[in-house]
């Protein structure tokens, strides 16, 4: 069995047929993970067992003569800030480090019943603050093309795993880029929703009103497939907005010509990254060869994004992050026995420097005399921010740019500078600021072999016209798996 | 420079985190960069522009309700399976000494 | 030194506990007096990735109230955070409403000395209330606080009235009003005890007829109508003294000490309220538009002062009857079961306000609870109005049948009390009694028309009082001049 080939078709079709079975795929993958991750580190724990009974359920089925769910024997890993029972969901903090979650979040009860199968937690970075997955309070996660480099973040575990085929899909989150650039760092294929595409209900919220749930997996169509099963409206999650899921793999293979595809004259100021650069303009090319229309849009108020999304996260993460106050779960330093002094050692113990840094933050824009000059401020600017797109989206159907302005970088490199860590984020950032889909697939690498990544960004829920265009350019860049 | 000593162990107050010396000078410095960057928003002229709070927007037909039927959710011992500290079917915390 | 004149001004805020089935964002049961930590889910324990999911009735209970008070419902509102620390509090804040409450513009009518005051209720809101800590009754209660969060999550509308209230008397009134018309619109129990409904009072004096407020005090734990003006009572004379020696009142929160019977401030924690409020990402706006109102509306029952009025003009009772009548739902409804029954609403009230609101205080008991049923009273009517018994014996009745808890006619007959309307019967005993007072017998003869009284009463002694006395009367009169 190749691991490396395989896609969520492939596998379903192997046990339907059968030619293995969901446990022997399992097996293999658990054997990879043995083998390959004391190296990268993409996962924080795994339960073999617990991963095993559910791939002998689809083994059951499969004799039983049942008909085999859509992601039958599929072995996934699932970012660790997202809640299956029974199992630790650590968030890359010390804080949760023991935490058992005692119920499933939605999206794990979607992919259960589809018949996918979780390996393990993926790393991240703490509470998915992070976009190199430095921040995890346990370990650094590696790239899988280069020990040396970041695998990106906060989704680093996830998209390292799938890249390192230890994983045939992953389950990430995205508040401003999460999924999307650890994707493109580590060549694979990731997407962010719509908001309110997919329910949040069991996902720990770092900023409630830019989080969103996607999947990472190495070709499009896995990203369809896995994107159809978590999607729709959700009871539990009363952001989730009950509308029509499509079959998204259904409208793959389409010819995509006529495409009016925009380029944002922003962000070729940006300082993208020149390898970066050559390789998006080859994208765009290909794209041309495929028979869209390339058109200069404007998004004036680029420039303002990065700090309006910080004020907005940090601002909805310090009040998300109170409830980590060791009373009912989680780390408790009992402190000098003063119910503060066990608040402010527990939290202090439990929190890594860049949490507490954005709590800090997010604390001060909300405080009083603070709150119109920061926190309203930056929800003001993103009226303007999603007017833009509103604007731009008149003219054309999707808009394309790099993922990341560089390549991956350097372990350690950029871990002192918050600022310029939270500058790498611009061309991601304004998809949550505005709700918007977006998707990230390899564009081919750098010379030194890192991939590249190039994103699409759609209306909202235009999946299927991201989607669309996403699987017609793997195919013809031949970056298909 | 908006953040100075008083403004951390203020916030740091609210948001009852423990800051050591070291970690207080080291805040001054990041969060006053981080704000200084922030700062370029007074740049916009925003006034009479309505804030965007969420992005999804419900009306009352669409809106997520949920009916008063009562459901059965955690057994105590559920409840408080992740408890540091439990007791008599409690969570217990440090004595609070002031009333609420 | 002066002595000023200060007149008190008073602010209320007003938890009221709703009356739904489960909680406000998660389907656990409200239920009072589970087990502790029982009524729970990751929602209202806060756990990590758990969401809030608004339940509708909370909402129709909520407009329901706003309305009740006169208020503007917002088409549009929105829920916010207010962020604070404290063990009962699951999540580190809790969801409320701040810029954009669900109701403003309302107002409550009170009446003293029979002048109407009108009171601005400033907004209604919804939120959630926290979990319960216990800080004494355990082992090692003196080291450690217990959290219950059975009730975290529980709905709550808050009721904030302007500065308006000028007296404790007033405040008293206000309280008592609202409770009634809670009470009617079956939204809150308003158990004050059990802490369903809370009171809060922001107080401060000013020179009688000054227009600017003073320094106000915030007081907490007015947990009964009781402790409300005792509390207020005794924090304006505090004041009051302050001012007059020449002090000044500081702003601070206080507590009521029902044991040491005065208010103290609350130990004042460093962090000022500084509660960094912002709108809940969790939860879409609330929409509730004008046909949903409606619709809520039409679904109201009828208030007290609607009540009182139709009261008067459907069954002609006094103002004052129909306004004690209408205190609460219940009373108001056993005075209507009582006089649709009996045919005789006249009745109905004077029996209701007298024997049985009497004899109801004196057991202690509520109407609810009454031993006589609206069908038991309405039966004791209808003997009077059909002379089986007189007033007099229908006294007794009452006694028995509150007492005994037995219905009119099972007392009537055990204790033979039937009202005796055979003039035969009475023929056949005035016939004893003359033969018995043959002297006075013939003083009546001798035109000594006076004794006809001592006849009468030897008649009813006679009979044990049953003898209907008009008939009495009439037939004597026969017998001794015909």
């Amino acid at each position: 069995m190749d691991l490396n080939s395989l896609t969520a078709r492939k596998i379903r079709g192997l046990i339907e047929r059968g030619e293995a079975s969901a446990v022997e795929i399992c097996r293999a993958f658990q054997d990879r993970i043995r083998e390959q991750d004391p190296e990268v580190q993409a996962f924080l724990h795994y339960d073999n067992d617990f991963a095993l009974e559910q791939a002998e359920r689809i083994d059951r089925m499969k004799h039983a003569g049942e008909p085999l769910p859509e992601l039958a024997g599929l072995p996934m890993a699932i970012k660790d800030n997202l809640l299956i029972r029974g199992l630790r969901c650590t968030c890359g903090s010390r804080i949760l480090e023991n935490f058992v979650a005692p119920y499933n979040a939605t999206v794990i009860d979607r992919l259960a019943s589809a018949g996918a199968v979780f390996l393990g937690k993926a790393n991240l970075d703490e509470y998915a603050m992070g976009s190199s997955t430095e921040n995890s309070a346990f370990q650094p996660t590696r790239n899988p093309h280069s020990r040396d480099h970041v695998p990106g973040g906060s989704s680093g575990g996830s998209a390292a795993a799938v890249g390192a085929h230890m994983a045939v899909a992953a389950l990430g989150t995205d508040t401003g880029g999460s999924i999307r650039q650890p994707a493109s760092f580590c060549g694979v294929v990731g997407m962010k929703p719509t908001y309110s595409r997919v329910s949040r209900y069991g996902l720990v919220a770092f900023g409630s009103s830019l989080d969103q749930i996607g999947p990472l997996a190495h070709g499009v169509e896995d990203i369809a497939g896995i994107l159809k099963v978590i999607s729709g409206k959700d009871p539990l999650d009363a952001t989730s907005l009950a509308v029509d899921v499509p079959d998204y793999a259904g409208g793959l293979g389409q010819p995509i010509e006529g495409l009016r595809i925009g380029i944002p004259r922003e962000y070729r100021q940006s300082g993208v990254s020149e390898t970066v650069r050559t390789r998006i303009e080859a994208g765009l090319k290909l794209f041309q060869d495929l028979g869209c229309d390339l058109i200069e849009v404007d998004l004036p108020h680029t420039d303002y994004a990065i700090a309006t999304y910080y004020v907005i996260a940090m601002a909805e993460a310090s009040s998300n992050l109170a409830r980590y106050d060791g009373v009912r779960y989680g780390l408790r330093i009992p402190g000098q026995g003063d119910l503060s002094d066990m608040y402010r050692e527990s939290r202090d113990a439990g929190f890594g420097a860049e949490v507490k840094r954005r709590i800090m933050l997010g604390t001060f824009v909300l405080s009083s005399g603070y709150y119109d000059a920061y926190y309203l401020k930056a929800q003001q600017v993103r009226t303007l921010i999603k007017r833009d797109f509103e604007a731009a989206f008149q003219k054309v159907d999707l808009l394309v740019s790099p993922t990341s302005p560089t390549p991956p970088f350097r372990l350690g490199e950029k871990t002192n500078d918050p600022l310029s860590m939270y500058l790498s984020d611009i061309f991601t950032i304004t998809a949550n600021l505005v709700g918007i889909p977006g998707i990230s697939l390899p564009c081919g690498r750098t010379p030194e072999g890192m991939p590249v990544g190039i994103q699409l960004l759609g209306k909202h829920f235009g999946e299927p016209v991201v989607l669309k265009a996403a699987h017609a350019f793997e195919q013809a860049g031949g970056f298909a798996p | 420079m908006k953040i100075d000593g008083a403004r951390v162990d203020y916030i740091a107050n609210l948001a009852q985190l423990a800051v050591t010396e070291e970690e207080r000078r080291e805040l001054i410095g990041q969060m006053n960069s981080i704000l200084d960057y922030v700062e370029q928003l007074n740049r916009l002229d925003t006034s009479g522009i309505e804030p965007t709070t969420q992005v999804v927007h419900t009306t009352e037909q669409n809106y997520s309700w949920r009916a008063d039927q009562p459901r059965s959710g955690f057994s105590q011992e559920q409840s408080l399976g992740n408890g540091p500290a439990t007791g008599s079917g409690h969570f217990k915390v440090p004595k609070v000494i002031s009333e609420k | 030194m002066t002595h000023m004149t200060y007149e008190a001004v008073i602010g209320l805020e007003v938890h009221a506990q709703l009356l739904t089935r489960t909680k406000i964002f998660c389907p656990c049961s409200t239920r009072f007096g589970a087990p502790p930590n029982t009524n729970t889910c990751p929602v209202c324990l806060g756990l990590p990735g758990a969401l809030p999911v608004l339940n509708r009735e909370v909402v129709v209970m909520a407009v329901k109230a706003a309305l009740a008070f006169n208020c503007r419902v917002n088409p549009l509102s929105i829920f916010a955070r207010k962020n604070y620390f404290y063990p009962d509090l699951p999540k580190g804040y809790q969801i409320s409403q701040f810029d954009k409450p669900l109701a403003e513009f309302g107002h409550l009518d009170l009446e003293e000395d029979g002048r109407p005051h009108r009171v601005a209720i400033k907004r209604v809101h919804l939120e959630e209330d926290a979990g319960k800590s216990i800080h004494d009754g355990f082992a090692d209660s003196d080291r450690y606080s217990y959290i219950d969060l059975n009730r975290s999550g529980t709905p709550l509308i808050e009721i904030v009235s302007e500065p308006e209230i000028y007296s404790p008397a007033q405040a008293h009134d206000y309280l008592t009003r609202l409770k009634v018309i809670l009470e009617y619109l079956q939204v809150c129990d308003g158990n004050m005890e059990e802490g369903s409904l809370r009171c809060d009072a922001n107080v401060s004096i000013r020179p009688a007829g000054s227009p600017t407020l003073g320094t106000k005090t915030e007081l907490k734990n007015l947990n009964s109508f009781r402790f409300l003006q005792k509390a207020l009572e005794y924090e304006i004379g505090r004041q009051t003294r302050l001012l007059q020696q020449g002090g000044t009142v500081t702003q601070e929160t206080r507590l009521w000490s029902t044991t040491e019977q005065r208010t103290f401030p609350m130990r004042s924690k460093e962090e000022a309220h500084d509660y960094r409020y912002f709108p809940e990402p969790d939860l879409p706006p609330l929409v509730v538009d004008t046909d949903w109102q409606g619709e809520i509306r039409a679904g109201m029952p009828e208030l007290p002062e609607e009540k009182k009025q139709r009261f008067v003009a459907e069954y002609a009772i006094p103002a004052y009857d129909a306004g004690v009548l209408t205190t609460t739902r219940a009373l108001a409804d056993f005075f209507e079961e009582t006089a649709t029954r009996s045919g005789n609403p006249k009745a109905a009230s004077n029996w209701i306000m007298g024997d049985l609101l009497r004899d109801l205080k004196e057991f202690n008991l509520d109407i609810e609870s009454s031993p006589i049923s609206p069908v038991q009273l309405a039966e004791l009517i209808g003997c009077i109005d059909s002379k089986e018994v007189s007033g007099k014996m229908a006294k007794d009745i009452f006694e028995a049948m509150f007492r005994e808890k037995k219905p009119a006619r099972q007392v009537i007959r055990e204790k033979g009390l039937k009202q005796i309307t055979d003039p035969d019967a009475i023929k056949t005993v005035i016939e004893d009694v003359l033969v018995a007072n043959p002297k006075i017998h013939e003083q009546y003869k001798g035109g000594k028309k006076a004794t006809l009284g001592f006849f009468v009463g030897q008649v009813m002694k006679a009979t044990r009082g049953q003898a209907n006395p008009r008939l009495v009367n009439e037939l004597l009169r026969a017998r001794l001049d015909g």
